[in-house]
């Protein structure tokens, strides 16, 4: 059997050399999440992809992002329930966030709070390459009230109405051809 | 274009003459732009009989406005469709604003001109109030769901039309649609109001917010499941100023 032999002093080394590494990367790694996970407010392309994908609740103070929406839904959502301040509720007040790169353009917007609530948020820059502003902005837009439509009984003077052009159009076309067949 | 054109002035000095000449003008618009007519300018254009640039002068801006508003609204309006050019979203907003100017340079103030359902209104109705327009409920033709009180400006609705259970898109024959039935928009003058509803309308449900985002304009939108959503200060118009 042959004797185990001395370990030689340069592969210790390595190997401690390597567990530092995966000790440092695990570090980093762990930092960066512990980052993230508190609510970065740089908004990247990926990331609203992926909140749109996934539906994930992007909570966080620093940015308008709300709860993501979710296709099939109606475009108003909720107010957000942004961390709260200390006594668990939001202070009232204007507050204006922080011009925040957004990849594609500055954003920055403005916060109101009504009640402890937050009643508004406006933009006060928003990136201006049309494709991508329209759609993070979309995405960012969730306070615009919502309603059942209900039958008035009002007068009125005019109607304006899709209805009125397609349906009858549809119908007068179809009528047409209907002779042209015959 | 095969609608229904409603002129009404109030202005006492108005003659038939006034009216002969409104209605005049549209039947013109519909010969040269009609895309289900063999004879129209649009319909030589698309059978590439003719080039844009051999054409009128009016089709010429069309095409131009047309062009104007697919950069502005980044290619949601767009007159091409399958090799064809169908300007129909944009000359009915553009005819109904210059039919209006025909009778503003003869001196009326008060008055409306719909075109299908869009519409230009100026100044006051028979009974010196602020014109009141309906929005119709695209599930049912002879219910209004919306009043809106305008004094000066355009309505345009952009939308589908609901028949049993199916709703469709009278632009893609055959073709379901399952979102956003009704849009409509309400701007400082129907052709504005009717390139971004037919814009807006394309979006599907991101174009209340696109309408949101533009000065100026206001937007109702009515999904399938017949929930309606605002822009923020849409409800400026569902009060009535003079306190009726």
């Amino acid at each position: 059997m042959p004797k185990a032999q001395p370990a030689r002093s340069s592969d210790t080394l390595k190997k401690y050399l390597l567990s530092s590494l995966v000790v440092a990367t695990f570090s980093i790694y762990a930092i960066h999440e512990r980052y993230a996970a508190a609510g970065s407010v740089v908004v990247s392309p990926t990331a609203i992809n992926d909140l749109a994908s996934a539906g994930a609740n992007g909570q966080s103070a620093g940015t308008v992002r709300g709860n993501a929406p979710d296709p099939n839904q109606s475009v108003v959502q909720d107010p957000p329930s942004p961390v709260p301040a200390q006594n668990g509720q939001y202070r009232d007040g204007q507050y204006v966030g922080q011009p925040t790169d957004a990849y594609y353009g500055m954003v920055q917007v403005e916060a109101v709070v009504h009640g402890g609530k937050v009643v508004d948020v406006q933009f006060l820059d928003y990136p201006h390459d049309r494709r991508t502003s329209q759609f993070i902005n979309s995405q960012a837009m969730p306070y615009l009230k919502s309603e059942a439509i209900q039958a008035q009984n009002a007068q009125v003077d005019i109607i304006s109405g899709a209805t009125l052009t397609s349906e009858a159009f549809a119908q007068s076309l179809q009528t047409a051809l209907d002779q042209a067949h015959s | 274009m095969g609608m229904p054109i409603t002129v009404e002035v109030v202005d006492p000095p108005v003659t038939e003459a006034v009216l002969e000449a409104v209605y005049a003008y549209f039947h013109y618009v519909d010969d040269k732009f009609s895309t289900y007519k063999d004879t129209s300018e649009i319909t030589a254009i698309n059978q590439m009989k003719l080039t844009v640039k051999q054409s009128s002068q009016d089709m010429q801006t069309i095409f131009s406005l047309a062009e104007q508003t697919r950069r502005e609204t980044d290619g949601y309006f767009d007159i091409e469709r399958n090799g064809t050019c169908d300007p129909s979203g944009l000359v009915k907003g553009w005819a109904i604003d210059n039919a209006a100017q025909l009778l503003a340079e003869r001196g009326f103030s008060n008055y409306y001109v719909d075109a299908g359902g869009d519409i230009q209104v100026s100044g006051k109705n028979a009974l010196g109030q602020t014109w009141r327009v309906g929005i119709q409920n695209p599930f049912n033709p002879r219910e209004i769901v919306k009043v809106v009180y305008i004094a000066d400006g355009g309505v345009a609705t952009s939308g589908t039309y609901v028949r049993g259970q199916h709703i469709y898109n009278p632009r893609e024959r055959g073709v379901l649609v399952t979102d956003v039935v009704s849009l409509t928009v309400i701007g400082p003058n129907i052709y504005e109001a009717d390139r971004f509803a037919t814009a807006a309308f394309a979006m599907g449900r991101q174009g209340i917010a696109f309408i949101e985002r533009l000065d100026g304009f206001e937007g109702y939108m009515i999904d399938e499941h017949g929930q309606a959503t605002l822009t923020s200060g849409f409800e400026r118009y569902t009060l009535d100023h003079q306190g009726r």
